[in-house]
């Protein structure tokens, strides 16, 4: 309308300007209370103007003009609620409502300040913890001036309420006052002591980042940059090389994800025996094995067994395939454990393979038969090998 | 000057180490139109640049790849990412990929492969590693408890889906896959496609947990 109040309180609250407008409109026209409420909110909105103008100057952070803002709002909203209220119900007297008014206004402009107390200041003198919102006021006498004005609005409020309420008058009891005036300085320091707590919080949280991040230098230190320095050396030898990043890089995720696995539920006992199968194949024989497990179970004989087949299978791969990857994939589901060992080397014909081959193979497929399960050797030259394994969960080798 | 013919790449990746190997790997296969190193260069350079695939890493600072996609795609939908990461943590993956990634590769991937799986996320179809197969499989295991306000449709996959993704776990190609299941690529595609799609609007229990659980590493 005038000033631009009611656009501004849309704004806090969110809500279409329209809205505001229309509402103080009704209010006015019905008694008047629009117009005060107008008013006093025009008398509130020229702080928020030259708040903006000192932080717009100083390109300060935006959140110190919007906790600014929010507190202004605060004010303005419990005004205008109060007085809507007032306007519906009989049940709040003008000395009810105008000492609230007040009081509210008061409390607005001292939280404005509060959140004007740079957070810079905060973080400088973070170690110090001001005991009082005095101290960390200490910037610019505009401060002071609101936050005192404020205060002698809020007691002003009090004491108008105090004096004007007939009931609490009879009383005429100081221990009211005093219970009143402590109320409204808890209201006032409230704000302080919950940013304290903050602050302390995250005083805390960062003391254990560092921590962490230390842990985190003495581990890469003692692993990471040592396997460097390794890989450096055998910088000619690229098979080494190869197999000692693939081992390092092993060894880090293991530390980064351990214990936040995704397999959490169980002890990942078959997951970390085949993942150690593909450490030591990799390690020995620098090839590339990589391990997907789907569900996961404990080790027993007959599952110890079914890894040592993966084992053996994997070793093949790595020394006979020419591949230089193999997939290995398991997956325990059903009450059985399904395993696939898988190259792209050059393969060979299962039927027709010289004594040594065969020897691994039979011995594979015979290491599974003896716990109950199976093994099947798929291949053909030039289409890599598959070594299929299947095993049924808690079998009775013996039946 | 004619416009190229290859695919438009966008790479985001705050390793400069990791950006010049894969320019280099990639260069005369794609058409690289523009790096970033961050979330803030990456999303205005991919607004910029209009690229048909952005190869992103995981790990960013400023948000991860993950914000990246949520940027790019509120402003243009059609920018297809893929998702590259040395991270094989389920968090890491399932999060960029219910972000809306088209798949997922590790960064140890060679370099034909990763040019097909870019020119494939490129026509639309999806790009499963066996590791995040193996993440779906682990996901979608089990019937549907009795009683949950889950969907079906989403919720659980399909038998041949399952088929299809254990052969991605065991290390198998599409066109392998194609041949071991005696049907056409273009199949698979659309089955693991389907997947993809599961994968970002299911509310399984596991997706929605590996999506919220971010590192701090």
């Amino acid at each position: 309308m005038v000033a631009g109040v009611c656009a501004g309180v849309a704004r806090w609250v969110g809500i279409d300007p329209i809205v505001v407008r229309l509402a103080v409109c009704i209010l006015a026209l019905g008694n008047g209370a629009g117009l005060v409420f107008y008013l006093v909110a025009w008398a509130v909105l020229p702080e928020e103007a030259a708040t903006d103008g000192e932080t717009a100057a100083a390109a300060a952070s935006p959140s110190t003009r919007r906790s600014s803002e929010l507190a202004l709002a605060v004010g303005c909203i419990t005004l205008g609620a109060l007085l809507l209220v007032r306007w519906i119900t009989p049940f709040f007297p003008d000395h009810v409502v105008w000492p609230a008014v007040v009081a509210a206004t008061g409390i607005g402009l001292v939280l404005a300040r509060a959140g004007d107390s740079d957070r810079a200041r905060w973080r400088e003198a973070a170690t110090r913890l001001p005991g009082n919102p005095v101290e960390a006021l200490r910037g610019g006498w505009m401060v002071w001036v609101r936050v005192l004005v404020g205060a002698v609005l809020l007691i002003a409020g009090i004491g108008f309420f105090l004096a004007s309420n007939e009931a609490l008058g009879a009383v005429g009891n100081v221990g009211i006052a005093v219970l009143a005036t402590i109320l409204g300085g808890a209201l006032l320091f409230s704000p302080w002591v919950a940013r304290l707590v903050r602050q302390l919080g995250e005083e805390r949280r960062e003391r254990i980042r560092n921590e962490e991040r230390a842990d985190m230098a003495a581990h890469l230190h003692d692993s990471v940059l040592q396997t460097l320095a390794l890989i450096q050396r055998h910088a000619d030898a690229p098979q080494q090389a190869r197999s000692l990043a693939r081992r390092q890089e092993r060894e880090l995720r293991a530390w980064l994800y351990d214990g936040r696995s995704s397999r959490e539920d169980a002890p990942g006992a078959l997951a970390t025996a085949l993942d150690g199968v593909a450490d030591e194949v990799e390690a020995d024989h620098g090839v590339a094995v990589d391990v997907v497990v789907v569900g996961d179970c404990a080790l027993d004989e007959h599952v110890n067994a079914l890894v040592a087949a993966v084992r053996e299978a994997v070793l093949n791969a790595a020394r006979h395939s020419g591949a230089a990857e193999v997939s290995v994939y398991a997956e325990v589901a059903g009450g059985r454990i399904e395993a696939f060992v898988r190259d792209r080397g050059r393969g060979f014909d299962p039927a027709a393979v010289n004594g040594d081959r065969r020897g691994i193979t039979l011995s594979i497929v015979r290491r599974m038969a003896r716990h109950g399960g199976r093994a099947h050797v798929n291949s053909a030259p030039g289409e890599g090998t598959e070594v299929t394994f299947d095993l049924a969960l808690e079998a009775e080798s013996q039946s | 000057m004619t416009p190229s013919p290859l695919t438009r790449v966008f790479l985001v990746d705050d390793h400069r180490l990791f950006l010049s190997g894969v320019r280099t790997e990639l260069a005369g296969r794609v058409d690289i139109v523009g790096e970033a190193v961050d979330v803030e260069s990456a999303v205005e350079g991919i607004r910029n640049s209009g690229p048909d695939v952005v190869l992103l890493d995981v790990h960013l600072p400023g948000g991860g790849g993950r914000a990246v996609i949520e940027a790019v795609h509120r402003t243009h939908p059609a920018v297809v990412f893929l998702a590259l990461s040395v991270s094989d943590a389920a968090e890491d993956v399932i999060a960029v990929i219910r972000a809306g990634a088209r798949g997922y590769v590790t960064k140890t991937i060679a370099a034909g492969e990763l040019a097909q799986a870019v020119e494939r996320v490129h026509d639309g179809d999806a790009v499963f590693s066996p590791r995040l197969a193996g993440f779906v499989l682990d996901a979608f295991a089990g019937d549907l408890p009795p009683g949950a306000s889950l969907d079906p449709e989403l919720d659980q996959i399909t038998p041949r889906e399952r088929e299809v993704l254990r052969l991605l776990a065991r290390g198998y190609t599409y066109k392998e896959i194609a041949r071991r299941l005696q049907v056409s690529i273009k199949t698979i595609e659309t089955h693991v496609s389907s997947v993809l799609r599961k994968l970002q609007l299911s509310s399984r229990h596991e997706l929605t947990r590996w999506a919220t659980d971010r590192r701090l590493v």
